[in-house]
């Protein structure tokens, strides 16, 4: 077949992660064939799910979490105790503070003591040839090193660790792009507080990635059925008013997670529902909680449904009236909406502005408003009908990769896998995503506008520079380039990186460049 | 060809064969070879640093040639002079060092300082890469080599206890100490902004392929440098600063009992390529930051300074005309400078081959007259008794033709 350079820049950048460095042939692959490049990546079987040895369950994770926050408190209560007959200002409360996280974090650490040794084995010499001693051993006052984490960090760096080294070979990254998209649609923040951290990871394995070539209704019920979910947006504590335990409480309900379920997950803003149809879905699902750490409704940190709590009754949501008792009300309400014209028309818009373009082609949007409907939802036959669209390709490289995707296309590039995620982590966090972390409930923006601001670009460039200054020796630059983008690269481009002045600077300037930074 | 050796004091003979030949030196015959415990027993502790200016250095603007008659009319606005008010530091009645290096010029007059000057590599092109490649692998060519001639020259000292790993400077080893031996690795705390340089190279791309991102990044460095107080103003000692500081750490590293005896470093921002400047401007900046860098060594390895060398090497050199953007182009010929207690200092060594027309090599660059792998070899073979062969078949391979330099170390 000829080869298509600018296709394939395509098929690596707009649909995947971008192109890997090494041996991997993945540019002269997708030049090749790009369209055919970027649907072998659909067609492996379970291709989205991440299983990787050490990661649990939702409620594993969700026990020790809540294992460990009651250890806090009772440490704390005791310490309050001991500390109140003692004669004030002997010892500063923090120091007492710091003392009790110590022990805990012991006890973290042996609940855990597989995950502890590996994250401290796993940091060999970034440069193979050479026993470079850490930079830490070598410094003169070197800070003592930090504490030990706690179980809800480690799990955080476990998870986060998994998702970043399946991005990195992956080999075209198409499937875990879908995740991303799919999982910055149904957000959640892990800075919520300990079980969002905790569960991060578990609900994009549990609840997206089983889906995000399967169908829509089925990702949208495990989403909202996800202690993750339901800790993130608050419905443990919403209480049907009617219900047993509204009334004994005096306490009600909470719209939260209705409100976003119309707003941003399915029928989105000006999908035709009303505030009625807020309080209405609200009342549905009602009762849909997890189980706590006592594990009174079944095994801590699964969801459950407490018939407690649920609002009794009908409901009429959407102009259907819903009068199924219990659990099924609320999954009746979620199967309909799913399907609900409304939502096709949003996710498909959606869809195309993050893969193709910030102002979506319509008429590509109301084609793949008609897949999806046709489908049933069938996520896969949506992303299949967008690689099959005219459009996807013919459009200009013109969107910014996020900070995430710029990254992840580095290492790539670099074929660096990562053992350890805290630069990546901190990468993020400085470029404004931090991972699992939207500011609110509709998750990263997605427009080159958001990411192509003046702090935006300049911090990525300090940050490009120090990922040059770390990796740069062993490389050369202009080898990359021909990885990277080959002949579709732009005149000015190479000769941009052939006349750095060193290769940390061409590196950095490649990394940089509108050939690695849009897509 | 002609030669103006009458520049400097010592050999006057034309005769004499170019390479390799030190002018105003003394008595580079006697130095005989020690072996280095034998040196060791003598209570002396070499040291050996290797400094790598990325970017391809001025060596003209560096070390000017002010009595060679045609460097003011190719330097321009940008050339030294021997008097005014940022005078020219002589060396000798050719040669003046730049300004910005009066620490070296002391060292100089101290007889601990030289300079070799008209020396390149054997890489004849124009790509700093492929220069750095050959600087640093120590091949003949550029061959993608994966380890450099620092770290082979450790491989074949006598294996012992007093010379035990070499010293990487930075967040990486560069390629002249990479390979078998081992190496430890220092950074000081990094400083996490990209370079001017780059921000500004980045910024010209982006107008040409990206006005968007161009317009962006240039927002964004302006609103950087308001955040940081220093609204465009010239940054009087950042990149001095940077050098000084990671010199510093690495002459305390050094200086210990136990610490390294071999050390790399590299500092980046050479590629003059516009607004160089003269005795004052951007290349003085960085000149008076490797000075400074240089005096740091000198303090912080205390009584071991007696017994070091610190070599100062570029890929290549620049253009002998400076360009319309008042800097220089890619060159070949430039200097190599040699500093420590060990050095036999106080010369400039140096065939000078003019800077007419006809002598530029191409018609663009100072002509090299000595091979930079002819004064490593000088070096490692003085300070630390390596062998002829195995700096003609290992450290520098299929150099046999490329003598070791004499007389360096006194």
């Amino acid at each position: 077949m000829a080869r298509d350079s600018q296709a394939a820049l395509v098929a690596l950048n707009r649909f995947g992660f971008g192109a890997r460095g090494g041996a991997s042939g993945d540019f002269l692959n997708a030049a090749s064939d790009p369209r055919g490049f970027v649907k072998a990546d659909l067609a492996r079987s379970n291709g989205a799910l991440l299983e990787v040895p050490g990661l649990q369950s939702t409620p594993a994770l969700g026990k020790a979490v809540f294992d460990y926050q009651f250890g806090v408190q009772q440490a704390r209560e005791a310490a309050a105790k001991s500390a109140a007959p003692a004669t004030e200002g002997q010892s500063p409360p923090d120091a007492k503070a710091q003392r009790r996280n110590l022990s805990l974090n012991s006890i973290a650490m042996d609940m855990a003591p597989k995950e502890q040794s590996r994250e401290q084995a796993a940091k060999p010499p970034e440069n193979p040839n050479a026993t470079m001693a850490p930079a830490e051993t070598m410094r003169p006052n070197a800070p003592r090193p930090p504490a030990p984490l706690n179980i809800i960090q480690k799990t955080f760096r476990a998870e986060a660790l998994a998702r970043l080294q399946r991005a990195i070979i992956a080999d075209c990254g198409f499937v875990e792009r879908l995740v991303v998209f799919w999982s910055n649609h149904f957000c959640i923040s892990a800075s919520k507080g300990g079980p969002a951290r905790m569960w991060a990871g578990s609900f994009e394995r549990e609840a997206i990635r089983p889906y995000v070539l399967g169908r829509f209704a089925d990702m949208l019920k495990a989403v909202e059925q996800h202690p993750a979910m339901l800790f993130f947006l608050d419905n443990q504590q919403s209480l049907g008013p009617d219900s047993r335990a509204g009334r004994n409480r005096n306490r009600g309900l909470n719209e939260n997670l209705a409100r976003e379920i119309l707003e941003l997950h399915t029928l989105g803003v000006g999908g035709g529902y009303s505030q009625e149809d807020v309080t209405a879905l609200a009342n549905v699902i009602t009762g849909w909680t997890y189980a706590g750490r006592l594990g009174q409704l079944g095994p801590p940190g699964s969801f459950v449904f407490n018939a407690n709590a649920h609002q009794p009754g009908a409901q009429r949501v959407m102009g259907k009236i819903y009068d199924a008792p219990g659990v099924t009300q609320g999954e009746a309400v979620l199967s309909d909406i799913a399907r609900h014209p409304s939502t096709a028309k949003f996710i498909a818009g959606k869809f195309v502005r993050h893969f193709v373009a910030d102002d979506p082609p319509p008429a590509l949007v109301a084609r793949l408003t008609d897949v999806f409907t046709r489908t049933d939802g069938d996520l896969k036959a949506l992303a299949m009908a967008l690689v099959d669209s005219d459009e996807a390709w013919a459009a200009p490289l013109a969107k910014m990769r996020s900070p995430y995707e710029f990254l992840i296309a580095a290492g790539r590039l670099l074929a660096q896998i990562p053992n350890d995620p805290a630069r990546y982590l901190g990468g993020l966090n400085t470029l404004g995503q931090p991972l699992w972390s939207p500011a609110g409930p509709n998750g990263f923006p997605d427009t080159s506008a958001a990411w192509a601001s003046p702090e935006g670009v300049k911090l990525r460039l300090d940050i490009s520079a120090q990922i040059a200054s770390r990796l740069a020796d062993g490389v050369d630059p202009r080898d990359l380039l021909e990885l990277a983008a080959a002949d579709a690269a732009s005149a000015e481009t190479r000769r941009t990186i052939e006349r750095a002045e060193s290769r940390q600077q061409a590196l950095a300037l490649l990394l940089m460049s509108p050939e690695f930074q849009r897509r | 060809m002609e030669t103006t050796m009458d520049c400097c004091e010592g050999i006057r003979s034309s005769a004499i064969s170019r390479r390799g030949v030190l002018l105003g030196g003394a008595s580079f015959a006697a130095w005989a070879h020690l072996p280095k415990f034998a040196r060791a027993a003598d209570g002396r502790d070499p040291r050996l640093v290797v400094i790598i200016l990325r970017g391809a250095l001025d060596g003209l603007a560096t070390v000017a040639p002010i009595g060679d008659p045609d460097y003011v009319g190719l330097h321009g606005a940008i050339a030294l002079t021997s008097n005014g008010p940022n005078a020219a530091l002589p060396l000798d009645s050719f040669f003046a060092l730049h300004p910005a290096m009066p620490e070296f010029a002391r060292m100089y007059r101290e007889k601990k300082a030289a300079v070799i000057h008209a020396v390149a590599t054997p890489y004849r092109d124009r790509s700093h890469f492929d220069g750095q490649d050959v600087l640093e692998s120590g091949f003949a060519g550029p061959g993608r080599v994966q380890s450099g001639w620092l770290n082979r020259a450790l491989e074949g000292l006598p294996k012992g206890e007093r010379v035990t790993s070499a010293l990487a400077v930075g967040p990486t080893t560069p390629l002249v100490l990479r390979g078998a031996a081992p190496t430890v690795g220092w950074a000081p705390v990094a400083v996490p902004q990209a370079a001017e340089d780059t921000a500004m190279r980045l910024v010209e791309l982006y107008q040409h392929r990206d006005p968007a991102l161009a317009s962006a990044l240039k927002q964004g460095i302006a609103l950087d440098k308001t955040a940081q107080g220093d609204d465009m103003k010239p940054k009087p000692g950042t990149n001095g600063g940077a050098m000084r500081l990671v010199a510093r750490g690495a002459a305390k590293l050094m200086a210990a009992d136990d610490g390294p005896r071999i050390g790399a470093l590299a500092f980046d921002g050479w590629d003059t390529h516009a607004n160089e400047g003269g005795p004052v401007g951007r290349l003085a900046q960085l000149l008076g930051g490797l000075d400074g860098a240089l005096a740091e060594f000198e303090t912080g390895l205390g009584p071991r300074w007696r017994d070091t060398v610190i070599i100062v090497a570029t890929e290549f050199g620049r253009t002998a005309r400076i360009n319309g953007t008042q800097g220089t182009d890619h060159g070949t010929g430039t200097l190599a400078l040699l500093a420590g207690g060990a050095v036999k200092g106080g010369r400039v060594i140096a065939d000078w081959p003019g800077l007419k027309p006809a002598n530029l090599y191409q018609g663009r660059d100072l002509a090299p007259t000595a091979d930079l792998r002819a004064v490593m070899k000088g070096v490692l073979k003085d300070q630390f008794g390596l062998a002829d062969k195995v700096l003609a078949e290992n450290v520098f391979p299929d150099s046999s033709a490329v003598k070791p330099m004499q007389g360096l170390i006194g």
